[in-house]
């Protein structure tokens, strides 16, 4: 096919395509790859990702360091720190980072998860150098002062009332979490507790950066319209003079999770919340924790349990018995210390969320009992190597897609071989991971109820931080 | 998959330095539609099919996708009235069964080629986008080609779907986002189809049958209200036999309602809609330039400055850097057909909204008496002109870009000429469209939530101008 003689288009999106037309069975593996991976001397981590079709990159930096990092107590300082990060250094003066990459005509944020903290630019390639050495600069020159760091503060508390306090389905989301999580940091939230935000300090946010920014720490990610030669010349100028710092440890060790013995339940009554839904989520393994197969088995499985209108849930309970307006679940398995399984339905009018909850378990003791059909397996594995595919036109998605990965210690390798590795699980596997992980004992299940008459929980929250309200 | 984490259980996990959905609403509403690739790298074709329809075409052969993106003029103004939601309803129906196949079957049909179909209303438009991989296009093709002539709107689907649009409305007038946003329409266009909810309510929402929807679909599908673009992998003369095989069918007119000419209502005016929530959203905005007035580029430009440019702008400077009062404000200018617009908003606990809109409003008043500075102006023209790149870098990206300046009448010339005009804006030009654009006294502002001390103020005198009066 004509496509094999294309330069620009890579080999492993076509891999995936013929893989499309193929039969899942009859698809051979290959070892090609499509990112160039390598390590400066200080022990950075770099892949390179090259789409030429449009002439800018993604640069982006994470960091091998995230929320579920934090001492316990100071939740929300692994985010906080990210904000802070775009103060000054001794080069760069008082919010003038974000204004520079504005001029040079590039766009920048930042994120944090549990499991990683990344920041990114989006530019003309020939401003990929510069990027790189604001970056690195910031790598170890932060400069936080007194006063800029209790104003991003109220900041912070800000975002997490637009985020969380004015919206019940996230209260309940992180009740949720909480509840799952007997001892996995992954049950505080990201972005933090109230109370334990708005006493962050100057010193807490300098404590985690300096332990844990440092270029043995972080992973390079550079796609778009470059070549590896290119970034690791300009990463070797700029990354590559940071020295490593010895004290950060590449084994990362969380407390774990005891064995779960008792299903949990919770009822989150709010005057704000609309309509009578619930959520349910089961503890499962991710890609980094899971055996060979069983996190993909997992992704297929909910696939065809869950995701979109062709999915089981979705046709049992809201097409036939129409117990619910809308309902799906999906499987996250992309985190360093487990995966979930999630379920969610929101109710039909009228009709009591027990029985919702207890139509859409009937969907999943069949599939416990009984399996998948081998057309649901393979439509469900054409759609992911569909989106696969898809994905490929996005350089951020790949950027995005390499970086989360690595930052939990998964390979190129890994990441690469997905769609082979989804291609190859059986309609067993997929019953077998059913079975064992659809186990209400490692579940959460919460109700959200509107109450008419009650008062928002949100009036009880505790006062903001003094630095805010007098000004 | 594996990449970011996703769905609803996911919702809190990953938390953006910068409110994502605010960056959305900024980019997306750079009707500027700023052409962003170099034009000599992309080379774009204007075509017309055999049977006449007009089309662009960028060829991009290096990817096997194509990406097909259409607009006919419509939009939700085209609602009959009191039944306010049948383009949003429509939208949601396009892939519930077509021809002789239902709901489900044409579903599976979708996955199984694994191609991507969408729908969007907005208040002058109904956009359609699909997606395929070259090697399924044909059998894709068909399968679009059933639905845009032969959508079924069955009984049951109707039914279904139209509870999850109640339920979306019910969540929606909980959400004081949407409530501020909704309440500003019907505040500034009183008595003008843009004042109408777009999704409709649980009201309208109600009412609409079958009859409504074929109704729609027989005035809006036509062949001298649509545009199409198409980028990917398709030589110019398949994209002419795709498009008479989709489209050709359609009646040749359409049969729109007229929609007026409207502006804001002058005067200004501050409405608070009471909630129980810790964190008022205020939305507000007034009267712009429309997007062939001369003055257009120059107002974008302001507005950038303003509070459009993220990190850069004046009022992300005054409110959240200085003062740390809010995650989130800014400003964009939208040019509807019938009218234009600048809008901004903020979200602060209630005990900071008072003080939080009289910062933004000084920063207007400030900018409409004395201009942006040099500095100022050169920064956002270094930023507009160098980011031009990145809204160009997919093919999905460039389609929507080219099918926006189709839209408004501008050749694919456009895309040459576009930075010579932002970088034509002098100092002088900025300060007199400042003056002209920018009128606190006419700021319509909406609050929702339980801001301390404030209180409805709308003035007796306000009242609807229905013909343009801005010179």
């Amino acid at each position: 096919m004509r496509l094999v003689t294309s330069t620009k288009f890579t080999f492993l999106t076509l891999l995936a395509l013929s893989m499309l037309a193929l039969t899942p069975d009859a698809y051979a593996t290959d070892s090609a790859t499509r990112a160039s991976e390598f390590k400066l001397e200080n022990g950075m981590d770099v892949v390179v990702i090259p789409d030429h079709r449009a002439p800018v990159v993604t640069h982006m930096v994470w960091y091998k360091v995230g929320s579920a990092d934090e001492v316990r107590g100071k939740s929300g300082i692994a985010h906080f720190l990210e904000h802070l990060m775009f103060k000054s250094t001794d080069k760069i003066p008082v919010g003038e980072f974000s204004k520079i990459v504005s001029r040079l005509g590039g766009q920048d944020n930042a994120f944090t998860g549990h499991d990683t903290t990344a920041y990114f630019q989006r530019v003309a390639k020939d401003r990929l150098g510069k990027m790189m050495e604001m970056e690195a600069d910031r790598m170890v020159h932060l400069r936080l002062d007194e006063k800029e760091v209790l104003t991003e503060r109220d900041v912070i508390l800000e975002e997490r009332r637009s985020r969380i306090d004015n919206n019940p389905s996230a209260l309940l989301d992180e009740q949720m979490n909480a509840a799952l999580y007997l001892n996995d940091p992954y049950g505080t939230p990201v972005i933090g507790w109230y109370h334990e935000m708005a006493q962050l300090t100057r010193q807490d946010a300098l404590n985690f950066y300096k332990h844990y920014y440092a270029p043995n720490n972080a992973i390079l990610v550079v796609s778009g319209d470059v070549t590896p030669d290119e970034v690791k010349k300009l990463a070797e100028a700029t990354y590559g003079k940071i020295p490593a710092n010895p004290e950060v440890s590449s084994v990362r060790k969380r407390p774990s999770e005891p064995p779960p013995i008792a299903a949990r339940r919770l009822e989150l009554k709010d005057p704000r919340a609309g309509n009578f839904s619930m959520q349910r989520y089961y503890l499962a393994p991710s890609y980094v924790t899971a055996k060979p197969g069983e996190a993909e088995a997992l992704d297929l499985l909910m696939k065809i349990a869950g995701s979109g209108t062709t999915s089981r849930i979705y046709k049992k309970l809201v097409v036939e018995s129409k117990l619910a307006s809308s309902a799906g679940g999906d499987y996250s398995g992309s985190g360093l210390d487990g995966g979930t399984i999630s379920l969610y339905a929101v109710a039909a009018d009228g009709v009591p969320l027990p029985k919702v909850e207890a139509a859409i378990d009937d969907v999943l003791a069949d599939i416990v009992k009984n399996g998948v059909t081998d057309a649901e397996l393979a439509r469900a594995k054409r759609s992911y190597l569909a989106d696969y595919v898809y994905e490929s036109d996005n350089q951020a998605t790949l950027a995005r897609r390499y970086g989360w990965n690595m930052a939990v210690g998964r390979t190129v390798a890994e990441i690469e071989g997905w769609p082979d590795a989804i291609s190859k699980v059986t309609a067993d596997e997929v019953k077998k991971a059913a079975g064992k992980y659809l186990n209400m004992r490692a579940s959460v299940t919460g109700y959200l109820v509107p109450d008419e008459s009650g008062v928002a929980q949100a009036d009880d929250l505790p006062s903001p931080s003094p630095n805010g309200v007098l000004r | 998959m594996l990449s970011l984490p996703r769905g609803i259980a996911t919702v809190a996990r990953a938390v953006a330095r910068f409110n994502v959905a605010a960056a959305l609403v900024i980019l997306t509403s750079l009707s500027l539609s700023s052409l962003s690739r170099p034009a000599e790298a992309m080379n774009i074709k204007q075509i017309q099919s055999p049977g006449g329809i007009k089309a662009w075409l960028v060829e991009e052969h290096s990817v096997p996708l194509i990406s097909l993106k259409y607009a006919f003029d419509g939009g939700n103004s085209q609602d009959p009235k009191g039944k306010a939601g049948v383009a949003n309803f429509i939208t949601a129906m396009m892939d519930e069964g077509a021809g002789d196949l239902k709901s489900e079957d044409y579903q599976e049909r979708m996955e199984d080629l694994a191609m991507r179909m969408s729908y969007d209303d907005t208040k002058d438009s109904l956009y359609g986008s699909f997606e395929t991989l070259t090697a399924n296009r044909d059998k894709a093709v068909e399968l679009l080609k059933l639905s845009v002539q032969h959508p079924r709107f069955d009984q049951d689907a109707i039914e279904r779907i139209r509870k999850q649009l109640i339920a979306n409305l019910v969540y929606a007038a909980k959400d004081p986002g949407k409530v501020a946003m909704r309440g500003w329409y019907a505040q500034a266009f009183a008595g003008h189809p843009y004042a109408r909810p777009s999704a409709g309510t649980v009201d309208t929402v109600s009412k609409i049958t079958r009859d409504d929807l074929l109704d729609y679909h027989k005035r809006i599908f036509a062949r001298d209200n649509l545009k199409v673009v198409a980028v990917g992998d398709i030589t110019p003369d398949e994209l002419g036999k795709l498009i008479d095989n989709v489209f050709g069918a359609l009646p040749a007119k359409a049969d729109l309602f007229p929609v007026p000419k409207v502006e804001p209502v002058l005067g200004g005016s501050q409405r608070v809609i009471e909630m129980g929530v810790p964190q008022s959203v205020a939305v507000f905005g007034l009267g712009a330039m429309p997007r062939m007035d001369p003055d257009f580029m120059t107002a974008f430009v302001v507005n950038h400055i303003l509070g459009g440019g993220g990190f850069s702008a004046k009022l992300m400077e005054e409110v959240r850097e200085k003062r740390g009062l809010a995650y989130s404000v800014y400003t964009y200018i939208q040019p509807d057909r019938y009218t234009s617009i600048l809008v901004g908003s903020v979200a602060t606990k209630n005990a900071s909204m008072a003080e939080s809109l009289d910062i933004i409003r000084k920063e207007m008043k400030k900018m409409a008496e004395n201009g942006p500075t040099q500095a100022d102006l050169d920064a956002a023209k270094s930023y507009l002109t160098g980011s031009y790149a990145l809204r160009f870098d997919t093919n999905s990206k460039i389609a929507s870009q080219l099918l926006g300046l189709m839209q408004e009448g501008f050749g694919p010339d456009y895309v040459e000429t576009r930075n010579k005009k932002i970088e034509a804006i002098t100092l002088a030009d900025a300060k007199r469209v400042a003056a002209r654009l920018l009128k606190p006294e006419n700021l319509i502002v909406t609050v929702v939530g339980k801001p301390a001390g404030m209180k409805s103020v709308i003035p007796a005198a306000l009242r609807p101008v229905t013909a343009p009066t801005r010179g």
